[in-house]
């Protein structure tokens, strides 16, 4: 019960304080909190990435074993995404299966991926019809202060970026280096009252009703979209929502994946 | 997916003879199950749903229940024979992110706080499946809502819009959805013209994106009509001659 009604003072905290124009941390409606990217930092995972958005921290990592392809696609590589959301990372969060959240993260982040066709999978096939290259991205939040997502996407993509084959240890030849065609890039956004905030830290995920997440490319085309949340949306507010994802997937892609040429 | 080229439009028509802003056709029953406290069978093309819906009655184990309002669950299951390759039983990664959104996408409607404590349950059977399955499982869901009796804000609608051969058309089939460039499934609340279920994947550009949320708007209006002619139809009484 305690928990419950301190839960609404926040909620009404936080409701309060964006009706009259200001965030529970002073941004900008429109402002990211300040982002890092550090890239390659486990050297056992073939490509990793540490992405803070404030004070949320996910660690992304990604594998490559060879196996063998699904019989409707004989020469592609196999893309597989996954998400933990382990309790060290936030006392909301439980051991256990997958839960219905862990398994949104992923399949947001592996729509973001796929819909670009950033991988080119037919450059994974090893021998067509016997053995590919499958790509394992995993997801493994550290700290949670809200918007996993952005984070998790970015951390993806870093990730893949910097993904070596590892085609000595299993005794292949080929080329070593993952080759990537786009950089697609989550923009979150949630509605409080009648205002857009994007990247929510977590008091104010708790006190928003609905949250769309955009994911888009290097040319400003879009490649996943999930709207979640217990509220609607209108027509304009969401056309609001994609232009502002956009815009600011453009500026974190330019700021932090710039050094790349994709 | 995009295995050989397949032309999927030929002379300005698609492969089942459609236009591009014609939905397929659309069948519903309510009340066709005597056990649920709510139902509703429907039709979209090749998709058969079937929704069940109890409740409000208790939760259980009670500490998931909320003293403030109803819990609302939606269960989406595929049956095995559902689709070509046979489907394993059972939730899978899929199910579990389709049944949330479309609990979401129906939670708006739903006046919970009417029945604090309670379980609204949603079980939605997809007996065939042909792309746009979890747009049928929510209207029928929709209905099978109120088919029980459960006080609600409107109905949802929902259908799915995509691209195929870089046009942006209505309700994909399985043909158009495996070799199409995108695909977005959207449910709204018709009146009120609210949104409360947009997932997208694969690529549109902002202008395709805005086309496509109008399309679907539209249909979702003529979906809308025939879910509440439906209710009406089962639930209007007809009065004799000469009674008053």
């Amino acid at each position: 019960m305690g928990i419950e009604v301190m839960e609404d003072i926040r909620k009404d905290y936080v409701y309060d304080l964006i009706e009259s124009g200001k965030r529970v941390d002073g941004r900008g409606f429109r402002d990211y909190r300040e982002i890092s990217v550090e890239r390659d930092i486990i050297n056992k995972a073939e490509g990793s990435a540490l992405v803070k958005i404030g004070d949320t921290v996910v660690l992304v990592g990604v594998k490559l074993e060879p196996g063998t392809p699904f019989s409707d696609a004989p020469n592609k590589g196999i893309l597989m995404t996954n998400a933990e959301l382990r309790p060290g990372a936030s006392p909301d969060f439980e051991l256990g299966p997958p839960n219905e959240n862990s398994v949104e993260l992923a399949r947001v982040v592996d729509r973001g991926i796929r819909g670009s066709e950033a991988i080119d999978l037919e450059k994974l096939c090893i021998e067509e019809g016997e053995k590919v290259w499958m790509t394992f991205i995993d997801i493994h939040p550290l700290d949670n202060d809200g918007n996993l997502v952005d984070a998790a996407a970015l951390g993806a993509i870093a990730s893949l970026l910097n993904t070596r084959i590892p085609n000595d240890r299993y005794e292949l030849t080929g080329e070593d280096t993952l080759s990537i065609r786009d950089t697609p890039v989550a923009a979150t956004m949630i509605k409080i009252g009648e205002s857009i905030l994007v990247d929510p830290n977590l008091y104010e995920a708790n006190a928003a009703t609905s949250k769309l997440t955009v994911i888009s490319n290097a040319d400003g085309t879009i490649s996943g979209i999930q709207k979640s949340g217990t509220d609607g949306l209108k027509e304009e507010e969401i056309a609001e929502m994609v232009e502002i994802g956009i815009e600011k997937a453009g500026e974190i892609r330019k700021k932090y994946l710039g050094d790349i040429e994709a | 997916m995009k295995e050989e080229k397949i032309e999927l439009i030929k002379d300005g028509k698609r492969l089942d003879g459609r236009d591009f802003e014609d939905l397929r056709p659309i069948k519903i029953e309510v009340g066709v199950l005597k056990r649920a406290d709510g139902s509703c069978y429907f039709e979209l093309g090749n998709n058969k749903a079937l929704a069940a819906v109890y409740g409000p009655r208790e939760k259980h184990p009670r500490h998931l229940q909320d003293a403030k309002t109803a819990v609302v669950t939606y269960r989406y299951n595929m049956a095995p024979f559902s689709v070509d390759d046979r489907k394993r039983p059972g939730p899978d990664r899929r199910s579990v992110e389709v049944s949330k959104v479309s609990r979401e996408s129906l939670d708006p409607v739903i006046l919970k706080e009417y029945y604090p404590k309670t379980a609204i349950d949603v079980y939605v059977e997809l007996l065939q499946s042909d792309a746009g399955t979890r747009t049928a499982g929510i209207n029928a869901a929709s209905v099978a809502l109120a088919a029980a009796g459960i006080p609600m804000r409107d109905l949802v609608s929902s259908v799915a819009v995509g691209k195929i051969d870089g046009e942006v058309v209505l309700d994909l089939n399985a043909v158009e959805d495996n070799h199409g460039e995108a695909d977005m499934p959207v449910a709204m609340v018709a009146r009120t013209d609210t949104i409360t279920m947009l997932q997208m994947d694969g690529r549109f550009t902002k202008d395709e994106f805005e086309r496509g949320l109008k399309l679907a708007k539209k249909a979702c209006h003529e979906i809308y009509e025939l879910q509440r002619t439906a209710l009406i139809e089962k639930y209007s009484k007809s009065v004799g001659e000469g009674e008053e």
